[in-house]
This record gives structure tokens, C-alpha cells and sequence, in this order.
């Protein structure tokens, strides 16, 4: 199996000193989901920032598909990555002055130097794979959270990416309209797309995920299987996680 | 009650207001009568019988008051549209500097806003004009083969001379309103969410595409109202060219009024042409935002 991220002692330190990645490790392998679990403010949000160099680390080094990065923050390695990790956010961040078809379009034309025609058609079948290809005309406000989330994932894979991650991507969506979220994420699962996902959907995490890693303050608490993790977690902190999670 | 007390103090603000214009328009007629030259425009057809230094049509001392001041209109027009585009282009660099993620170069831009907009323009007129120009040697002092040419007699290129007087007011306007326009442009960038610098570098675009192609045409909505209130200044700023004795429509207006005495009908004369020239520009830059923001906004 071959490995896609690996993270080895990565720290990173705000000015006060605080950390908010605390000699943090880990390995992705390909075809796995791995889901990141914590309270706010742990740091898996940062983590996962990492790995598409939106976010700069202090120590420590990470290997994303090969591509090796440390705390030097090479702009060029960040780029290569990016062109091959593609990244849903919680809040979407679709570009509003662009439609639908044009969001997904737009890095395969400026980036990839591929043709209008051919980037439209792949742009088409994404958004079919995702059930909301009737929109592809419309502007981003048209549409609602979840196709709007939708579309943020065919974006995402329009770059034919080996990764995704996944900022709790639905985080900020209105209840009945998570779920057709999470079936998308699903099926991409289950076409063995290699996937970080930072999510409280517990439901999510027991059905897809090949391992779970649970943070606090930083650090890497524990890192188990979906079984043993929401059945037996192994420490103490997790459980009190869960049980918080579980009130709500 | 209430409603009342609201009439009776509109009713005052009107009749104070009223007063006011009544006392004005007295007061004037008293002075047209005193000085005894009352109101008309028939002096403008008067030969004008002062020269001109600079003149983008043909001028002489025999021409008309009106033909004058239709040069010193050409000459306020060359000023202020080199300017504007001048200003627009540092503004705009000035801008994304401040904005970059280079320190030495947001440093820098900081301190350029900081240093032009912490003094008054008046100064920096005639710090381009006595120190700038003025204080170079008579011949020329900085000399780049035949296509620049920079003396204490202005500026040569390649079929275009442009005067010291002219290019220490073109410099003067430009550099302080382009610190303002920068302030403007940066404000527009910061308008745009963090989560669209993120959005568009997770696709593996480059800094300079994501300005183009994503944060620009969203800076934009914020960016026009600004701006345009910046060429509204900058226009009405140029009449300072006076200080370093450019013939602008101030200037002649200026002149014509101590030759003539006929201080109401200049004024007159300069307020309707400013308002003109700044009608034009508000509506110019209503309609940029028509056609370029508007697609951009789909609400």
C-alpha cells in the first residue's frame, strides 16, 4: 500500500507560544478515509491545512504524494501539491461571480492548460456524478448549502486529484441537508478516493472511515479504528468526547 | 404633538435658509451697483491681452477672453486625465504592495501612503516644482539616449515636451492622490474574504491568477465608489496648479478677474465648468460600475 501523506513530528506554534500542532504524526494510505475527531480549537483544522500548505509549520516534515515539505514553506513544492489534493471547505467558498460551470472549470483552463471544451464536458460529468448538473448555469447564491457543498466537491475533483481533504464540510449546513452531503463523500469513498475528512458526523465516521485520529491541544491523542474508537476508545479524553458529542 | 414640533422645525430650517439666500442676493446687488460694471458676459469677447506659456491650440494676446479660457480649460483637461490614469496605475501598484505578503514591500508602500498623505498637497506642489524641477541644472541634468530627456525646462520624450510648471503639477497630483487611490484599492482587496484566497490557492493557482481572475473582480464593488470620490478630489485639486503658475482654468479665471474686475461671472464661469467636469466623471464612473460590476453581482 502505498502511503500519500505522511506527517512526521510536525509542530506549529503561535506567537504566545501556544501550540497549535503539537509534534503531530500520521500516515494516509492510498484508497483510505481518514477521519480527523476533536474539540475546537485542537488543531485538526490547522492539520489538515497542512497538507496543501495553506497553513505553515514550524518543525517536523510531511511527505504529500511524494512530494516532501518542511517548515521552509517552498511555494513552488506547495503548488505541485495543490495540483494534485483537492480541498472541500466548511464555509464552501465558491466564487460568487462565477457560475456553477466556471467554478469547476476554472483551475483545469489556468492551470492545467486544458481547452474549454474538454474542461466543460468533464466539468458537466462531475456535476452529474454530484446529481446537480441542471444548476451548471446558475451563480452560487442560487443554489442551496448542500448543492451548493456539492459543487465545492466537483471543484475539487476537477484537477483529477489524488486527495481530498475536508474542513468539516458540514459544519455550516442546515440539518436535512447534510445528508445528501455525506452520500456524495460516500460514494467518492467507495470509488477508493483517498480522503481526510475533519467532521463530528459520528454516523459518517463508523460507516466510512478506515481510522480515526482524535486530537486535543495540539496533539495526537489517539489513532484507532472506527470499531474500537466509538466502542472502547482507548483514552480517557476520547470517551469524554464522545460523550459530550453524543448529548447533543 | 410630536408631529407638529417636527413641522414647526422644518418650517424654521426653511425659513432661516430663505433668509440667508435673500441676504446673499442683497448683498450683491448692493456691490454690482457700488462697483457700477453690473452683470453680463459681453467682455468675453474682448481681446484677453495677456500671454500664455502653454497653449495645446493656437493663442495669442489679441484672442478673446473666451478663447482664453477655453485654452486654460484644455489645460486644466491635460492635467487632470494625465493625472488620473498617472495616479491610477501608482495607486494601484502602491495598493497590491500594501497587500502582499512581502514585508520589505508592504513596509515600503506603508510608508509612501504615510508620508504623501500626512502632507498637505500645497507643499508637495512646491516641492516638485522649486525642488524637483526648478532645482535641476539649466542643461540637462538627467539624460537616457534621446528618449528622456529631464531638465529644470520640464520633460522631453520622443514628440511630447511637457513643461516644469506642467509635469511638477502632473507629479504632484499623481503621487498624492495615487497614496489615497492605494488606501482605496487595499480596502477592496480586504473586502474579499479570506476564504476565497484559500478557495482559489487550494486549486493550485497562482497568486497573480487568483488577483485576476477571483479576488479583483470582487474587490471591484467596493473598490468604484472610492475611486471615484478620489477623481472627484483629484479634479478639483488641480486648481492648485496656480501655486506653481500653470495656466489651468483657475489660473486665467484668476487673471481675467484682476484685468476686468468681473469676479461673478468668473466664478460663475468656474463653478459651472467644475461641475460640468465632475458630472462627467461621476456619470463616466456610474457607468463602469454599470457594465463591469453589475454581471459580477447576482443577486
Amino acid at each position: 500500500m502505498e502511503p500519500i501523506v505522511i506527517a512526521k513530528n510536525i509542530t506549529k506554534s503561535y506567537t504566545k507560544g501556544l501550540r497549535a500542532l503539537d509534534n503531530v504524526s500520521l500516515t494516509v494510505n492510498q484508497g483510505k478515509v481518514l477521519v480527523v475527531m476533536g474539540p475546537s480549537g485542537s488543531g485538526k483544522s490547522t492539520l489538515i491545512r497542512t497538507f496543501n500548505g495553506l497553513e505553515s509549520f514550524d518543525q517536523g516534515e510531511l511527505n504529500v504524494l511524494g512530494i516532501k515539505i518542511n517548515s521552509t514553506h517552498d511555494e513552488r513544492k506547495i503548488q505541485k501539491i495543490r495540483r494534485k489534493v483537492g480541498m472541500v471547505f466548511q464555509q464552501f467558498n465558491l466564487f460568487p461571480h462565477l457560475s456553477i460551470l466556471e467554478n469547476i472549470t476554472l483551475a483545469p483552463i489556468n492551470v492545467q492548460k486544458r481547452r474549454q471544451r474538454e474542461a466543460n464536458e468533464y466539468g458537466m460529468y462531475l456535476l452529474n456524478q454530484m446529481g446537480i448538473d441542471s444548476h451548471a448555469k446558475k451563480y452560487p447564491n442560487q443554489l442551496s448549502g448542500g448543492e451548493q457543498q456539492r459543487v465545492a466537491i466537483a471543484r475539487a475533483l476537477a484537477l483529477k486529484p489524488k486527495l481530498l481533504l475536508f474542513d468539516e464540510p458540514t459544519s455550516a449546513l442546515d440539518p436535512e441537508r447534510i445528508n445528501e452531503v455525506l452520500d456524495a463523500m460516500r460514494r467518492l469513498a467507495q470509488q477508493g478516493m483517498t480522503m481526510v475528512v475533519v467532521t463530528h458526523e459520528i454516523g459518517f465516521a463508523k460507516d466510512v472511515s478506515d481510522q480515526v485520529l482524535f486530537m486535543d491541544s495540539g496533539k495526537v491523542i489517539e489513532t484507532s479504528t472506527p470499531d474500537i474508537f466509538f466502542s472502547n476508545a482507548k483514552h480517557e479524553r476520547s470517551r469524554k468526547f464522545l460523550n459530550q458529542l453524543d448529548k447533543h | 404633538m410630536k408631529r407638529n414640533r417636527k413641522i414647526f422645525f422644518q418650517l424654521g430650517i426653511f425659513i432661516i435658509f430663505i433668509t440667508l439666500i435673500a441676504i446673499l442676493i442683497n448683498n450683491l446687488t448692493i456691490n454690482l451697483l457700488r462697483t457700477g460694471i453690473g452683470f453680463n458676459f459681453n467682455w468675453l469677447l474682448k481681446p484677453a491681452s495677456f500671454s500664455l506659456a502653454e497653449h495645446p491650440l493656437p493663442y495669442s494676446a489679441s484672442d478673446s477672453y473666451a478663447w482664453a479660457l477655453f485654452i486654460g480649460w484644455m489645460n486644466s483637461l491635460k492635467v487632470i486625465v494625465s493625472s488620473l490614469v498617472l495616479s491610477s496605475l501608482v495607486g494601484t501598484l502602491i495598493g497590491f504592495a500594501r497587500t502582499s505578503k512581502n514585508s520589505l514591500l508592504g513596509l515600503i508602500s506603508a510608508g509612501y501612503i504615510t508620508i504623501i498623505r500626512q502632507t498637505p498637497l500645497l507643499l508637495q506642489l512646491m516641492f516638485w516644482y522649486f525642488v524637483g524641477f526648478l532645482g535641476l541644472k539649466d542643461n540637462i541634468s538627467i539624460h537616457i539616449k534621446n528618449l528622456f530627456k529631464l531638465s529644470n525646462q520640464g520633460i522631453e520624450l520622443p514628440g511630447l515636451t511637457l513643461s516644469s510648471e506642467f509635469s511638477a503639477l502632473l507629479f504632484g497630483l499623481s503621487i498624492f492622490t495615487s497614496a489615497y487611490i492605494a488606501e482605496v484599492i487595499r480596502g477592496g482587496i480586504l473586502s474579499v474574504s479570506r476564504g476565497q484566497w484559500e478557495a482559489f490557492r487550494s486549486l493550485g493557482l497562482s497568486e497573480r491568477k487568483g488577483l485576476f481572475f477571483i479576488i479583483i473582480p470582487q474587490a471591484l464593488p467596493a473598490i468604484i465608489p472610492g475611486l471615484t470620490s478620489q477623481y472627484l478630489n483629484l479634479a478639483k485639486n488641480s486648481t492648485l496648479a496656480i501655486a506653481v503658475g500653470y495656466s489651468d482654468i483657475y489660473a486665467i479665471n484668476d487673471t481675467i478677474i484682476n484685468q476686468t474686475g468681473r469676479a461673478i461671472e468668473c466664478f460663475l464661469i468656474l463653478l459651472i465648468s467644475f461641475l460640468l467636469l465632475n458630472l462627467v466623471i461621476t456619470n463616466f464612473m456610474e457607468l463602469i460600475n454599470r457594465i463591469i460590476i453589475k454581471p459580477i453581482k447576482h443577486n
